[in-house]
């Protein structure tokens, strides 16, 4: 049991050393940005005075370290800072945008499990067949489709062909729950279908490994059915690289969600971010791209802590980290 | 009797086809893909237009052609980048054990927490919105993916025995590394290359969807489809051709790795 908490310990310590590197990384790429801030946020109309009067409300005439340590303190209080260009409070504005954003990417992940569970393993199962051979090219594919042209193809499909739902727009669950999901279901099937294609063809091949396994094998000769022992045995052995892929494709799903509100006008983190580099907003940007990065850093190590909790083997000698394999 | 390897084949047929276009779209295209023609907007497909026009008039098939351009040097000086980069940080990770390992992993780990299509939007609201930008900020957000292929199968390969022969005989650590261990990484770099390059094609053209990536008047196929959503009912086909170069294109580099990894029997993953 040492040996699994001091692998913990370790992995947690590397993801907050990961945190801390990519928060200075952030920092001093947005600093790199030619001209002054204020100026760029202001426009090229701003008097020198209001240029000065935003660097000084900013804080932008003291030196970066400073700067640094107010931007870190706030972070870890929670506290962003206000917009260049609007002044409101970030934070507000990050949580909110960050919640319709969690709207799209969470029933992606969990319809594309399901979906890719479910064709996986029969494709799996139904080897050589017709029918599993179509799962596999269907989703060889689909992973080809990008998420932004999968959108388009689906609004002229559902909306335009059909009119069945809305192309775009956004509402808020508690105010119209029914014109709510309406405007749900498409960005969210734009999101899954990739996803669910390049899970169908992990858990497939994960499902060809396990059921050619001598452990399987031997459960089978101890006199357990084909699917007992799939169940007791196999099902472990299957969980750990399918998840394994999840947590990858899941910080991959949120830069997808980027680009899928876009397609569909919704007001997510990642619109967020596009608005924010068109109006050349920096301490947005590097407010939003701090919360993606710290996103990935902690699905990373989730998945990580997952994999030697499903799969013991992995404890004996904690693994050195996500990157390596 | 091998089976025949079909991945490969479609792959690499594929793979040609976008090649050949570009190198084709340099010397010549049906039309000038920038020449706008206010009297020939917006023309399905057919006639002299075989593929219709755009919101200018601009014809369709040319720029698809010339978009081919962008894609094939994004994805290939990204990957090259990240090759770089990223192969000798694995091997030398491969090889030092101890503190020399544990901060190239850092540093690897550091990257990883940047997927390349989120590090290439930054780089556009740094440094501008372009085709270099973009070409860097993929390459380096595809370095890890390397690093580690390398170090793993350095890993193996310096418990064989001819590794093993060659440092006991005296030679140095960087007469086995570059000699005996990259000799042995070049399939597996080779696939590696192939998913990185289909990846870099992915995260560009949804940059340029964007509007962050190549700018105007460069035709590039992100922009194309991004251009032509809003006419998505007067002229559907309008997103249907560059939406395709995209697809055919990356499900040929996709084919084309896992045609690779058959035939030279490395990696694991992704059957």
């Amino acid at each position: 049991m040492s040996g699994l908490w001091r692998g913990i310990a370790l992995a947690v310590a590397r993801t907050a050393v990961t945190l801390l590197l990519a928060s200075v990384v952030i920092f001093v790429l947005l600093r790199l940005v030619p001209g002054d801030p204020a100026q760029v946020a202001l426009g090229v109309d701003a008097t020198p005075e209001a240029v000065a009067a935003t660097r000084a409300h900013f804080g932008l005439d003291r030196p970066w370290v400073i700067q640094y340590g107010e931007w870190m303190g706030g972070l870890l209080t929670g506290h962003f800072g206000e917009s260049f260009v609007s002044g409101q409070d970030l934070s507000a504005i990050i949580l909110d945008r960050t919640n319709v954003t969690l709207w799209l990417v969470i029933p992606s992940v969990v319809l594309a499990l399901l979906i890719a569970a479910v064709l996986g393993t029969w494709a799996a199962l139904r080897r050589g067949k017709v029918d599993g051979f179509l799962i596999t090219v269907g989703s060889q594919l689909l992973m080809a489709v990008p998420g932004f042209l999968a959108g388009v193809l689906l609004v002229l499909l559902f909306s335009l062909a059909l009119g069945w739902l809305p192309p775009s727009g956004w509402v808020v669950p508690s105010d119209a729950f029914g014109p709510f999901l309406a405007r749900l279901v498409l960005p969210v099937l734009a999101l899954t279908a990739v996803q669910a294609a390049i899970l169908t063809r992990y858990v497939r091949s994960a499902v060809l490994d396990v059921s050619g396994a001598d452990f399987l094998r031997e459960a089978r000769a101890k006199g357990l059915s084909r699917s007992e022992a799939m169940l007791r045995h196999g099902l472990r052995n299957v969980a750990v690289p399918v998840l394994t892929v999840t947590g990858v494709q899941l910080s991959s799903l949120l830069v997808g969600a980027v680009v899928i509100e876009s397609v569909f006008d919704v007001p997510g983190v990642g619109s967020l971010l596009v608005e924010a580099v068109g109006q050349r907003d920096m301490v947005s940007i590097q407010g939003i791209v701090m919360v993606l990065v710290a996103f990935t850093v902690i699905v990373n190590l989730a998945v990580d802590l997952l994999q030697t909790l499903v799969d013991p083997r992995l404890r004996v000698s904690p693994r050195v980290s996500g990157a390596a394999a | 009797m091998r089976r025949p390897n079909v991945s490969l084949w479609i792959g690499g047929v594929l793979t040609a086809l976008v090649v050949l276009t570009a190198v084709v779209s340099v010397f010549w295209t049906p039309f000038d893909p920038t020449a706008a023609d206010a009297s020939q907007r917006l023309l399905g497909p057919g006639g002299e237009h075989a593929l219709g026009t755009d919101k200018f008039g601009r014809d369709v098939l040319s720029q698809i052609m010339a978009g081919s351009r962008v894609t094939l040097v994004v994805g290939l000086v990204s990957v090259g980048i990240a090759l770089i980069i990223g192969t000798p940080l694995g091997i030398i990770a491969g090889m030092r054990r101890g503190w020399v390992e544990e901060a190239i992993l850092r540093f690897s780990d550091l990257l990883l927490a940047f997927p390349a299509l989120l590090l290439a939007i930054v780089f556009a609201a740094v440094f501008g919105a372009g085709t270099v930008s973009a070409m860097v900020a993929i390459g380096l957000g595809s370095v890890p993916g390397f690093a580690r292929v390398a170090r793993s199968a350095t890993l193996s390969i310096m418990r064989l025995e001819f590794v093993v022969a060659a440092r006991a005989s005296g030679r140095s650590a960087w007469g086995v590394g570059v000699l005996h261990v990259l000799p042995n990484l070049v399939g597996l770099l080779l696939v590696q290359s192939t998913v990185t390059f289909s990846l870099a094609v992915l995260a560009e053209a949804a940059l340029s969807y964007l509007g962050l990536g190549t700018p105007p008047p460069e035709p590039s196929w992100g922009r194309l489809l991004q251009e032509a959503q809003p006419f998505l009912a007067a002229q559907p086909l309008l997103t249907v051709w560059p939406g395709a170069a995209i697809a055919l294109t990356v499900l040929g580099l996709n084919l084309l790795g896992d045609g690779l990894r058959d035939r030279l029997s490395v990696g694991r993953d992704g059957r």
